[in-house]
C-alpha cells in the first residue's frame, strides 16, 4: 500500500510536468495549428543556461534566466521564422520546428559533451519523510507549481482580454480578425507562455529523482513524451493536456515499477494508441465535423 | 474563382448602401477586401484602393481595420459558439476605449443578449447568433457597418427584426454596407444600392431607381405590373 502511495505521488509529479509541457504544446496548436516539435529543444535550452549560469549568479537566478531564455527563444522562432510565411500551411511549419529542433539540441548536446549535469538544485535529491513512506521533494514541489500555474492559466483564459483573444482566435481566426483581435500578437504570446512553461519543466526533468539522466539527450526524450500527453487529451483541448500529461505520468511510474524501466518508455505510448483507437480526437479535443 | 474588376463603390457617411447580386457575383469578396481577410481565404488584392476619408485601409491589417471603425460581420455570422454570449461581446469589444458603453448600447438594441449572457453561444437559435455577431461587431464602436447577408437562413419574422435593427443602427449614426441575396428586405432599409453581376457594377444609384432597374433587368418587367408568380418565366 505504501509503495502504491508513494507511485501515485510520484506519477502525479511527473504527471505535473508533462502537463505543463502539453499545455505548452496545446497552447501553441490552438493559436496557430502548428505543432511545434522543437519543444524538447526549448526544454534542453532552459536548462542549458540553468547549468552555465548558476555557478556565477546563484542557483535561483539562474533558474529566472533559465525560464525566460526558453521563452524567449520560442519568441524568436516564431517571429523571425514561423511568422515570416504567414500563409504557409501549417504542416510545412511543423517541418521548419524540427528542423529548428535538431540544430539547437545537437548544438546543446555537443556543447554539453559527456557530462550529464543535473539542474534541480533547489529540490533535488533532499526526499521527504511523511511516516512510513519517501516522497521525492522534486515531484512535490512540481506538483505544486504545476497547480499554481495551471489554474492561473486557467482564470487568465477566462477572465483576461489576452485569454478571450487567446480562445476567440483559436475558435475561429477570420472572426477574430474582424473583431480587431491582433493574430500576430496572439501568436506570439502562445508561443512566449510555451517556451516560458518548458524552461519551467526542465528544472523538475534534469533531476536525479525524476529520472536520473539529467540534462542530455535523456531530457530531450522525456520532453518528447508531452507529445502523446497532448495527443491523447486532444490537441486542441487545454484540459485535454493537463489529463493527459497526468495520464502519461502515472502511466510512465506505474509501469516502472511493475513490469521494467524499458516497457514504461513504450507503455506511455500504447496507451495513447489505445485512446486513439476509441477516440480518434482523443479525449477532450473537438471531433471534425461537417454539416451535410 | 472570385474575382472583382472595376468595381467603384461610395459609401455615404451616415448611409444605407445595399449591395446586390447572385451567388458568385463578388459580393463577399469586396467586404473581405474592405475588412482585410482576404488573406484569410487565399485571396490577394492586385490592384485598387480603398478609402475612409483621406486613410487608405487596403494597406493595413484586419485589426487596424477594425480600429479606423470598419467593423465587418461575415457571413453565416461565425460567432465564437464555444464561448459564452458575453465572452462574444467581450472579444468584440477588445479594440473598443470605451467597452461598457458600448456593451450597453448593445443590450439596449438587443436585450436578449442581456438575458442570455451567460449561455454559450452556439445554444442561440440562428436569429439570435445573428444579433450577437451583429452586437458583437457593434462592440468595437464602428464607424462603418459591413453586413454580409445577416438575413441568410432566418425565418421570415427575424429577417423583419434584422431589417429594423440595421434601420435603428443607422439612426444612431453608423454608416451600413449590406450584403444581401434577399433584395426586397435590402432593398427596403437601404437609401443607395449597387447591383453586381459576375464581378463588376451591373447598376447603382438611389434605392428607387435601381429597384425599378432590377425589376426591369431580372424579371423582363416595370416594377409596377405586378404578375402572379405562376406565370414568371422560368
Amino acid at each position: 500500500m505504501t509503495t502504491f502511495l508513494q507511485l501515485m505521488v510520484n506519477g502525479l509529479g511527473k504527471g505535473a510536468v508533462f502537463a505543463l509541457l502539453a499545455l505548452g504544446f496545446v497552447v501553441i496548436y490552438k493559436a496557430t495549428e502548428v505543432v511545434n516539435f522543437a519543444h524538447g529543444s526549448l526544454v534542453l535550452f532552459g536548462g542549458y543556461l540553468v547549468l552555465v549560469t548558476k555557478d556565477h549568479i546563484g542557483w535561483a537566478a539562474a533558474a529566472i534566466i533559465g525560464i525566460l531564455s526558453a521563452g524567449l527563444l520560442a519568441l524568436a522562432v516564431e517571429r523571425l521564422l514561423l511568422a515570416r510565411s504567414r500563409h504557409a500551411d501549417p504542416f510545412s511549419l511543423a517541418l521548419l520546428t524540427i528542423g529548428v529542433d535538431v540544430i539547437i539540441t545537437e548544438e546543446i548536446i555537443r556543447r554539453l559533451g559527456v557530462s550529464v549535469p543535473f539542474i534541480g538544485d533547489a529540490w533535488d535529491a533532499k526526499p521527504i519523510q511523511l511516516g512510513g513512506i519517501t516522497l521525492f521533494r522534486t515531484h512535490l514541489v512540481a506538483l505544486l507549481v504545476a497547480t499554481v500555474l495551471i489554474t492561473a492559466f486557467f482564470l487568465a483564459s477566462r477572465y483576461t482580454n489576452w485569454g478571450i483573444a487567446m480562445r476567440a482566435q483559436a475558435e475561429n481566426r477570420e472572426a477574430a480578425a474582424l473583431v480587431g483581435i491582433r493574430s500576430s500578437r496572439v501568436t506570439a504570446s502562445a508561443w512566449l507562455l510555451a517556451g516560458l512553461l518548458a524552461g519551467i519543466a526542465v528544472l523538475f526533468i534534469a533531476t536525479q529523482d525524476f529520472s536520473g539522466a539529467g540534462l542530455s539527450r535523456g531530457t530531450h526524450s522525456i520532453a518528447l513524451a508531452a507529445f502523446p500527453a497532448a495527443i491523447l487529451g486532444g490537441l486542441d483541448s487545454t484540459v485535454g493536456a493537463i489529463v493527459g500529461g497526468v495520464a502519461v505520468g502515472l502511466v510512465d511510474a506505474l509501469s516502472t515499477y511493475y513490469v521494467s524501466f524499458a516497457f514504461a518508455k513504450s507503455a506511455v505510448f500504447l496507451v495513447m494508441l489505445v485512446v486513439l483507437v476509441v477516440r480518434p480526437a482523443g479525449l477532450f479535443g473537438t471531433r471534425e465535423t461537417t454539416r451535410v | 474563382m472570385n474575382a472583382l474588376h472595376g468595381v467603384d463603390l461610395d459609401v455615404p457617411d451616415d448611409g444605407v448602401l445595399a449591395v446586390l447580386g447572385a451567388n458568385g457575383a463578388g459580393k463577399s469578396t469586396l467586404l473581405r477586401a474592405v475588412s482585410g481577410t482576404l488573406g484569410l481565404h487565399r485571396g490577394i488584392v492586385t490592384g485598387g484602393t480603398i478609402h475612409q476619408g483621406e486613410l487608405r485601409l487596403d494597406r493595413l491589417g484586419p485589426a487596424q481595420i477594425v480600429r479606423h471603425g470598419v467593423v465587418g460581420v461575415p457571413e453565416g455570422r461565425q460567432i465564437f459558439t464555444r464561448m459564452t454570449v458575453a465572452e462574444n461581446l467581450r472579444a468584440g469589444g477588445i479594440a473598443s476605449t470605451d467597452r461598457a458603453a458600448a456593451r450597453d448600447r448593445v443590450h439596449a438594441l438587443f436585450p436578449l443578449l442581456a438575458e442570455r449572457a451567460s449561455q454559450r453561444a452556439g445554444l442561440l437559435s440562428g436569429g439570435e447568433q445573428q444579433m450577437l455577431a451583429i452586437g458583437r461587431a457593434l462592440m468595437a464602436g464602428p464607424k462603418l457597418l459591413l453586413l454580409d447577408e445577416p438575413s441568410l437562413g432566418l425565418a421570415p419574422l427575424m429577417v423583419e427584426r434584422i431589417g429594423e435593427t440595421i434601420r435603428e443602427i443607422h439612426a444612431q449614426g453608423t454608416a451600413v454596407v449590406l450584403v444581401e441575396q434577399n433584395a426586397a428586405m435590402a432593398l427596403e432599409v437601404a437609401d443607395h444600392a449597387v447591383v453586381l453581376s459576375v464581378g463588376s457594377v451591373a447598376m447603382s444609384g438611389p434605392v428607387a431607381e435601381v429597384a425599378a432597374g432590377v425589376h426591369q433587368h431580372y424579371l423582363g418587367t416595370a416594377a409596377t405590373e405586378r404578375r402572379t408568380l405562376a406565370r414568371w418565366p422560368g
